[in-house]
This record gives C-alpha cells, structure tokens and sequence, in this order.
C-alpha cells in the first residue's frame, strides 16, 4: 500500500517544517504553537510506526503539560526575545560544532545498529503479536513492576506534599466566595428602601 | 495470626504496607481536621513506628526475596530497619516541642518523616539498582523538605535548597553509574551483577566508583560532605537529629548491601576506594570540628568522621567487619540522638543557643544534664569503657584481621584528636564561668537523653545481646 508511506512523508514533512518554524518564527507564542505542530505530528508517525502509547503520552506528557507550562512562561513571563537573539551569529560557530558532533553521533548509532550481528537481537523480549503494546506494558506494569510502580507513585505523593507545604500560604485578609453566605441572603438583608426627598441626597 | 499471614508470599511487606497506609490515613485526617489535628497526628505516627518495630522483629528469620528480586527481607535488613525506625520514632518524639509553635504546627512534618521512613525501609531491603534508586529518592526528597520546613527562616529554607541541589547532582551520580553497570552486566539484581562481574573490567569499576560517589554523598562521607555542616547548622534542630540519625542508617544498610552481594567479585578495587574515603572522613571529620564554635556544625563534622569510622568495618570487607558496622551504626545513633537531646534543650527565654559556650558551667547549673551529656561525648570520643569505645574496638579489630594496619593505625590517631573537640566540651561544661541556666528540659527531651545516657554508660555490663544480633544480622548477608 502507498498510503503508509504518503502519511509517513506527509507528517515528516509537517514536523521537520514545524521544528524549522519553532526557531525561526519571530513571535515567541507562535514558536511555542509551531513546537505542539511537531508534537503532534512526531506523535502521528509513532502512530504509523505502531507504537501507540508512545504517541499518546507524547501527545498528552508534551503538549498536554510541557508545551502549555512553556506557553504560560512565554506569555507570563516579560522577557526580551529579540534582545536572546543578539548573539546569533556569534554563536553560530558553536553551535554549528555541537550539531556536527550530535549529527556524527546520531549516524554512528545507527551505523552500529546496521552492522553489529548483535544489535537487533537486545530487543531482547519482542511483546506478542497478538496483543497491542499499550496492553502488553500493563501487563507487566501492574504485575512484575507493581513494587516499582507504587513506590514511583509515594515519590510522587511526597513531591506533592512538599509542594503544598513549602508554598501554599494561608492569607488572612483574602477575601473569598462563600457560597453559603450568598445564597443565605434575603431580600430583607440586601435590601433598604428609603425614601429619598426631591433636591436632598441620602 | 501469623499463620493466616504466611499463606501470602507478600507478608514479608507487611510492615512497609503498614507504615505508608498509615502515614496516607495520616495525611487525610490532617488535610481534613487541619493543623490543629498535628498533636493528634504526632501522637498516632509515634504509635504507627512502633507498631511497624514490632512487625518487623516478628518478621521470620529466612531470607525472603520479593518481586523477582527487587525486594529482600534478611537479617540484616531487619537490623537495620528496627534501627532507622527507632531512630524516626525518637526523632518525632523529640519534634513534639518544635511543633507547638503556632506558627510551625505542621502535621505534614510528621507525615513526610513516616514517608521518608517508608523510602529507607525500601532502601534497606533493595535487592536491585531501580529499587536502591526509588528508595534513596523517597527518602532524600522527603529530606529536601522538611529541611526547608520552617520557610520563613532565611537559614533553614537556605538548607533545603543547599540539600535539595546537591542531592539532585549525587543522584545523577548515582543514576550515572547505574547505567554504566547495567551496561556493563546486563542486569539491574544485585545477584545478577555479582553472577556477571566475576571478571571486573574498566567500565564496570566506573560504574562502581559513580555509584559509592552518590552513596557517599548520602552518608556525607568525604569528599561528599561539604553540604553536612550547612544544612545541619540551617535545617531546625529536630530535623538536624533526624538527618544525623535514621537515614544514615539506611544509607550505610545499601552501602553494605550493594558492595557485599552486588560487588564481591572485584572487592579489591572497592576496598581501596573505601579506605581512601574513610580515612579522609576520620581526618576531616577530626580537624575540621576543632576550630567550630556552633554545637550543630560540630555535629556535623562529628558525623562525618562517625560514618568513617564506619565505613572502616566495610573496607575489611569480612562478616566481623559487617558486624562492626551494624554495632558502630546502632551505638551511633543512640549517641546522636542523646547528644541532639541536650542540643534541643538549649533554649533560653529568646529562643533556641546554639554556641558552645552557652553550655559553660552547665554542671552547677544542670548537673544531672551536664553529666550524661559529658558521657555521651566521651562515648563519642571512645572512651573506655563507654559504648562508643566497643563500637570502634570491633571495626578496628575487623580491619586488623583483614590485614588493613595504615588504616586501623590512621583511624586510631584520628580517634584520638576527635577526642579533644569532645573533651573541650566537657572542660567548658565543668570548668567555665557558668552561663546563665537554660529553660526547664521537657519531659520527652528528659527521658531521650536519660535512656541513651545510660545506654552508652552501663553498654559493657551486658553487651551481650546487641552484638549477638550485628553478628546474626552481619552473617545474613555473606
């Protein structure tokens, strides 16, 4: 079938123009947007790879949470984007080396990966074909890395606590809804009629 | 009861189970009462510890291995969570005077201690490196804040940042080294490893040397103390007692644990790494404390030598040397929490003193105070016949029978110019000019310091007991 192959071009295209985008757009927000268009679009190629559950925590760990949190900084946050992008060009040499060595890297790997006899087979434990790969992570999440799994959850658990307790504050003189209090009020609270004299105020 | 129990392979995590339902309970009636629940929740979480002590002596005496490896129930491990959780038990206890204040009436102080608890008792029965990790970060991030508890001191928020940033760098370490070893074996159990890492091999030892770099980080052994006397001087006492006490103890448990069953193979190349680093704890933990004039600070570097002279027993790398350390561990931490005793009962009208010399003349004004605080010094000088004498006694004799003699001969000197910083305390508290007399000492604060006073003073009447169990527990690990 043609049609894998269209998407998979489609959206590689889509995330590669995006990823571009994300760097050169000149508003900040739009740069956060053009990054979630990537997200989304490396998350429809898991899709077409057959990894599912990796697109969707893709979709719902990076643009869910991560891409949001970088909106709110962008948009809360008064910082001088043009003033970060002064140094461009005398950075560029730097960083056109730190690519160089990551794009090296990147081809040894898969270099490696072609040549070694051994490479594929540390896929050590393929899941069965007859199940889908989010079903076969839980099987073994909530069974052999139950105890992994819970204690990962009480990590969790205390960051939320020390969260709270470092930070939260009681304010005494916050005025808040009382919901009570509102619906407790009649006519005869609320209200005062007086009568009020021509040419004379209250 | 225990039979209904043993039809279950999971009962061996009873007391693990016990202990984070009950600090969740904890937490809802808290979240749902509010502050004014903390005596309550106090009171309730001594109980809880205690109950889990309980459980956890009752434990059977075989070894069990849970969840393909990852949790192990021994001896040992029963040694050594009895201890760190009779050290959270006293420190909560000894924090009931801390939290009457209104403004630091926290019930999540209590809960974060038992969840840091629970994180040591899984550290304590790792049997793999994701569950050494899990545990050691349950334990250090519930650490990082109640470091940072009292957030409207400068110094102790100051504390939890210093502990917090620190700590995340040691466990890049430690995560670091994990992934090389895992490379270099192929398996995360501490058996697997042993079964893989019959050859060594370069990586591996690097491996090795990033991991007992985290490690080290959490028993503040040198090199990786320099967070120690910051955070023990800025953190509020009651919490410097409980950083001075039970993780320490967890901390040293997976030390043992990860370079006995995971590393017996290449032994000679960590032998060397942990000589080196306690000898440098000793000396430091020796020198450093002379020149210190704040009593939590030089505790600080007290700890520092104390886990050097631990870390001795663990070079000779024998069964006498283990139980060397599980004696040294359990006299340490009966010596620290009397010594934080006396610490936290340094307030005058304005507040807490933390100087050494507003102990001066402490014995014409407190003499009974005076008199085991200078006992438990002595004890943690080594003065015979004091426990803390018995407690360096066994890791020297294991270091000398596994042929370490320029380790035992630097420990031993080293020993002895701790003993000045410790005796200079005692002369100020006898022979100085008194300083006017502290407030009344509270009643817990009284029975903490009288019971680990006369533990370390009357240990070598029957010594009997306690080194019978190190010498069990010791035995369960080889």
């Amino acid at each position: 079938m043609i049609f894998p192959a269209l998407f998979f071009y489609l959206f590689a295209a889509v995330c590669v123009a995006s990823a571009f985008m994300v760097i050169a757009s000149r508003n900040p927000v739009h740069s956060v947007l053009f990054l979630i268009l990537a997200f989304v679009n490396a998350a429809a190629l898991f899709v077409i790879a057959g990894a599912e559950f990796l697109a969707m925590i893709l979709i719902v760990v990076y643009v869910g949470a991560v891409a949001v949190l970088f909106l709110f900084v962008v948009m809360m946050l008064d910082v001088d984007f043009v003033e970060l992008r002064q140094g461009f060009l005398t950075y560029l040499p730097f960083a056109a080396v730190l690519g160089f060595v990551f794009l090296v890297e990147l081809i040894s790997v898969g270099v490696v990966w072609i040549v070694s006899p051994t490479g594929p087979k540390a896929l050590s434990s393929p899941i069965a074909a007859n199940i889908t790969n989010t079903q076969a992570l839980g099987l073994v999440l909530y069974t052999r890395y139950v105890y992994y799994f819970e204690v990962a959850g009480l990590v969790l658990l205390v960051a939320m606590i020390g969260a709270i307790v470092l930070t939260l504050r009681h304010k005494v003189n916050v005025k808040r809804q009382s919901i009570a209090a509102q619906n407790a009020r009649t006519k005869a609270a609320a209200i005062e009629i007086r009568q009020v004299r021509p040419g004379q105020g209250i | 009861m225990s039979d209904v129990l043993q039809l279950s392979p999971y009962y061996a995590l009873l007391p693990e189970l016990v202990l984070v339902l009950g600090a969740m309970a904890l937490l809802m009636v808290g979240a749902s009462v509010g502050q004014s629940s903390t005596d309550f929740v106090t009171g309730c979480a001594i109980f809880l510890l205690l109950v889990v002590c309980l459980l956890v002596a009752e434990m059977p005496a075989e070894k069990l291995v849970l969840f393909n490896g990852s949790f192990v129930v021994d001896g040992f491990a029963r040694y050594m969570k009895i201890l760190s959780l009779i050290g959270s038990g006293v420190t909560i206890l000894m924090s009931i005077g801390f939290l009457e204040l209104p403004s630091r009436r926290t019930y999540e102080y209590v809960v974060l201690i038992l969840l840091a608890t629970a994180g040591m008792m899984v550290l304590i029965s790792a049997g793999d490196l994701i569950a050494l990790y899990l545990g050691l970060e349950l334990m250090s991030l519930s650490l990082y804040v109640v470091a940072a508890i009292d957030r409207d001191n400068v110094r102790s928020t100051e504390a939890g940042l210093k502990y917090f940033v620190l700590g995340a760098l040691s466990s890049g370490m430690l995560l670091y080294g994990c992934s090389l070893i895992y490379g270099f074996t192929g398996t995360v159990t501490f058996t697997g490893i042993a079964a893989a890492a019959t050859q060594g091999g370069i990586g591996l030892t690097f491996g090795l040397v990033f991991l007992f770099a985290g490690l080290c980080f959490k028993v503040s052994a040198v090199p990786f103390h320099m967070w120690t006397p910051d955070v023990y001087e800025g953190a509020p006492t009651p919490i410097t007692t409980f950083f001075a006490s039970a993780p320490k103890v967890a901390a040293m448990a997976i030390f043992l644990r990860v370079a006995l069953t995971a590393f017996p193979a290449i032994a000679l190349q960590w032998q060397q790494i942990i000589s080196f680093v306690a000898v440098a704890s000793i000396l430091l933990g020796s020198f450093a404390a002379i020149g210190q004039t704040n009593i939590k600070r030089l505790m600080a570097y007290s700890s520092i030598g104390h886990m050097g002279f631990a870390l001795v027993g663990l070079a000779a790398g024998t069964s006498e040397g283990v139980q060397g350390v599980l004696l040294y561990v359990a006299i340490y931490v009966t010596m620290t929490l009397g010594a934080f005793a006396c610490i936290l009962a340094m307030r005058r009208e304005g507040g807490p003193v933390e100087t050494i010399s507003d102990l001066a003349g402490l014995a014409r004004t407190n003499g009974p105070m005076a008199f085991l605080f200078a006992m438990l010094l002595f004890s943690l000088a080594g003065v015979p016949p004091l426990a803390g004498f018995f407690a360096k006694f066994y890791v020297f004799l294991a270091a000398i029978k596994a042929g370490l003699y320029g380790l035992a001969v630097i420990g031993i000197l080293g020993s002895v110019i701790g003993a000045y910083y410790y005796l200079s305390i005692v002369k100020v508290m006898y022979f100085d000019e008194p300083a006017p007399a502290f407030g009344p000492m509270r009643t817990e604060l009284k029975l903490v310091l009288a019971v680990t006073g006369l533990f370390n003073l009357l240990f070598f009447v029957v010594p009997g007991p306690l080194i019978d169990a190190a010498s069990a527990a010791a035995k369960s690990l080889f």
